[in-house]
């Protein structure tokens, strides 16, 4: 139940992480266009939130690694996902006036909204496997299977987003139906963590 | 003599096969395939390949002036609301035979041309005799940014042109009611938009209604021979049927050479169009446009 519990977030975790990434676009459009360069902002600030996600993720596992403190970094990732509902257009509106051209806007906009988050959702998969590796030569095999469930969420994520999701709510819902996903998810870790815990 | 040798050879080809357009340049820019097909004297730009029987602009070398498709001639509708722009907007270039007529109209108007794709400037500027004037200023960049920034810098035309195709369909930040009402605020007192639109999509439905919504007058143009439909749209008053009649008697001289027939628009401008009120409106967060659209 415990490892299905940290795949099942995992899988959680790669989706949200794509489909913000996709709506990132849809997002940024009124502001700074449709330009490749948009594009290009959207998926630097991913990767390099990602990168620095998984470096601060396998860090944080060194110190007393627990399910409970892994729910923590979903509760952190819907937290950090807020002001893109609150104040997206706020911080597009201010970025808009101050930068004339649309790709260092674009990057700069695309570095307050999704940098924070990305980071905190980026630290699932190192943390991850920490969680459930028990002997080293199972590392690699656990590592595969991890990468493939949150990679494969990555991929339900994006095609559901662009497929159905914008056909059926609007940009805001679907942020906000985001950040509920991450704290139920951040809820089930927690509660797998006490069942688990009191019958060990 | 040429032609009595050449016609029984052409009957033959014909006969053999349809006659095939020649491809005079292809190349791959950062947004999309362009094409430039040659067919007699008949010159088309074309946007993808996929869907090779959809051109974007077409060009008579023997006769340049003349608008060979029906849309572009009907682009030029809005005259009967505004005849006498001085500062023209055309967003999304194509081979630029819009801009070269309201060149040869209005020789001291203003133009701003918005193309996202430098690409489509280049190959217009070379294959399609479009030349921009001393008063006329090509921007190439993001429609929705450009109007945004004109918005705020209070920027303003009697005569704005929504013509932003991609191979595929409009796209989709252009077509919300948040951006229409940006193109509002930059129209002048007095000012028409002329937007270009399909008429057989299941989105005809969704941007009648998001036009609806943000101008007071919107009115439809359609025309038998075509699928393409035009919306007029206008913050100010509409004109009259009488004021229409005679603005387009006043423009049929100056629009022969392009083939224009402005009798022809008058009559089938419909200010009264019917569509699905219901119709969800689009915005900058419903507009799931190439969705919508294949339903």
């Amino acid at each position: 139940m415990r490892n299905a519990a940290i795949y099942l977030l995992a899988f959680t975790g790669g989706f949200t992480i794509m489909s913000i990434e996709l709506l990132g676009g849809r997002i940024m459009a009124p502001w700074f266009g449709t330009g490749v360069y948009v594009w290009g902002s959207i998926i630097t600030v991913f990767m390099v939130a990602l990168s620095i996600g998984y470096l601060v993720g396998g860090r944080l596992s060194l110190a007393t690694p627990s399910l409970s403190r892994f729910g923590i970094l979903f509760l952190g990732g819907a937290l950090f996902i807020g002001p893109l509902l609150f104040f997206g257009t706020e911080v597009m509106a201010w970025v808009f006036e101050r930068w004339e051209d649309p790709r260092y806007g674009s990057l700069l906009a695309a570095m307050v909204l999704f940098f924070p988050p990305t980071v905190m959702l980026g630290m699932i998969s190192p943390y991850s496997v920490r969680l459930l590796v028990r002997q080293t030569e199972h590392s690699g095999n656990v590592a595969g299977l991890l990468y493939f469930v949150s990679t494969f969420g990555s991929a339900v994520g994006t095609l559901g987003t662009s497929f159905y999701f914008v056909l059926w709510f609007e940009v805001d819902t679907i942020i906000a139906g985001l950040i509920g996903l991450l704290l139920l998810a951040a809820v089930a870790g927690i509660v797998v963590a006490r069942l688990t815990e009191t019958r060990a | 003599m040429i032609r009595r040798t050449l016609l029984p050879l052409l009957v033959l080809l014909a006969a053999a096969a349809p006659l095939r357009a020649e491809v005079i340049h292809e190349e791959a820019s950062l947004y999309r395939n362009i094409l430039v097909r040659q067919l007699g004297s008949e010159r088309c730009l074309l946007f993808t390949v996929r869907r090779s029987d959809r051109n974007q602009s077409c060009i008579d070398l023997d006769d340049p002036d003349r608008l060979v498709f029906p849309y572009a001639r009907m682009m030029l509708a809005g005259l009967l609301v505004n005849p006498e722009p001085k500062r023209i907007l055309m967003v999304g270039l194509g081979g630029g035979s819009l801009p070269r007529t309201f060149t040869a109209l209005f020789p001291e108007a203003k133009q701003d041309i918005v193309e996202i794709d430098e690409a489509v400037v280049r190959v217009a500027e070379e294959y399609f005799l479009f030349e921009p004037t001393e008063r006329m200023e090509v921007h190439v960049r993001d429609a929705r940014v450009f109007v945004k920034r004109a918005l705020a810098a209070g920027e303003t035309w009697d005569y704005v042109m929504l013509d932003a195709f991609t191979g595929d369909y409009i796209p989709e930040h252009l077509m919300t009611r948040e951006f229409l009402e940006e193109v509002r605020g930059v129209l002048a007192p007095g000012g028409v938009l002329v937007a270009n639109t399909f008429a057989s999509s299941q989105l005809y439905e969704h941007e009648s209604a998001t036009y609806a919504d943000v101008f007071p007058h919107v009115a439809e143009l359609r025309l038998p021979i075509t699928l393409n439909r035009i919306l007029l749209a206008t913050a100010d008053g509409w004109p009259d049927e009488e004021t229409l009649a005679a603005r387009a008697d006043a423009l049929v001289p100056p629009l022969r050479r392009f083939a224009v027939d402005p009798r022809t628009l008058a009559r089938n401008v419909d200010p009264d169009f019917e569509f699905d009120r219901q119709a969800r409106v689009l915005t900058d967060q419903y507009a799931p446009v190439n969705l919508l659209r294949d339903d």
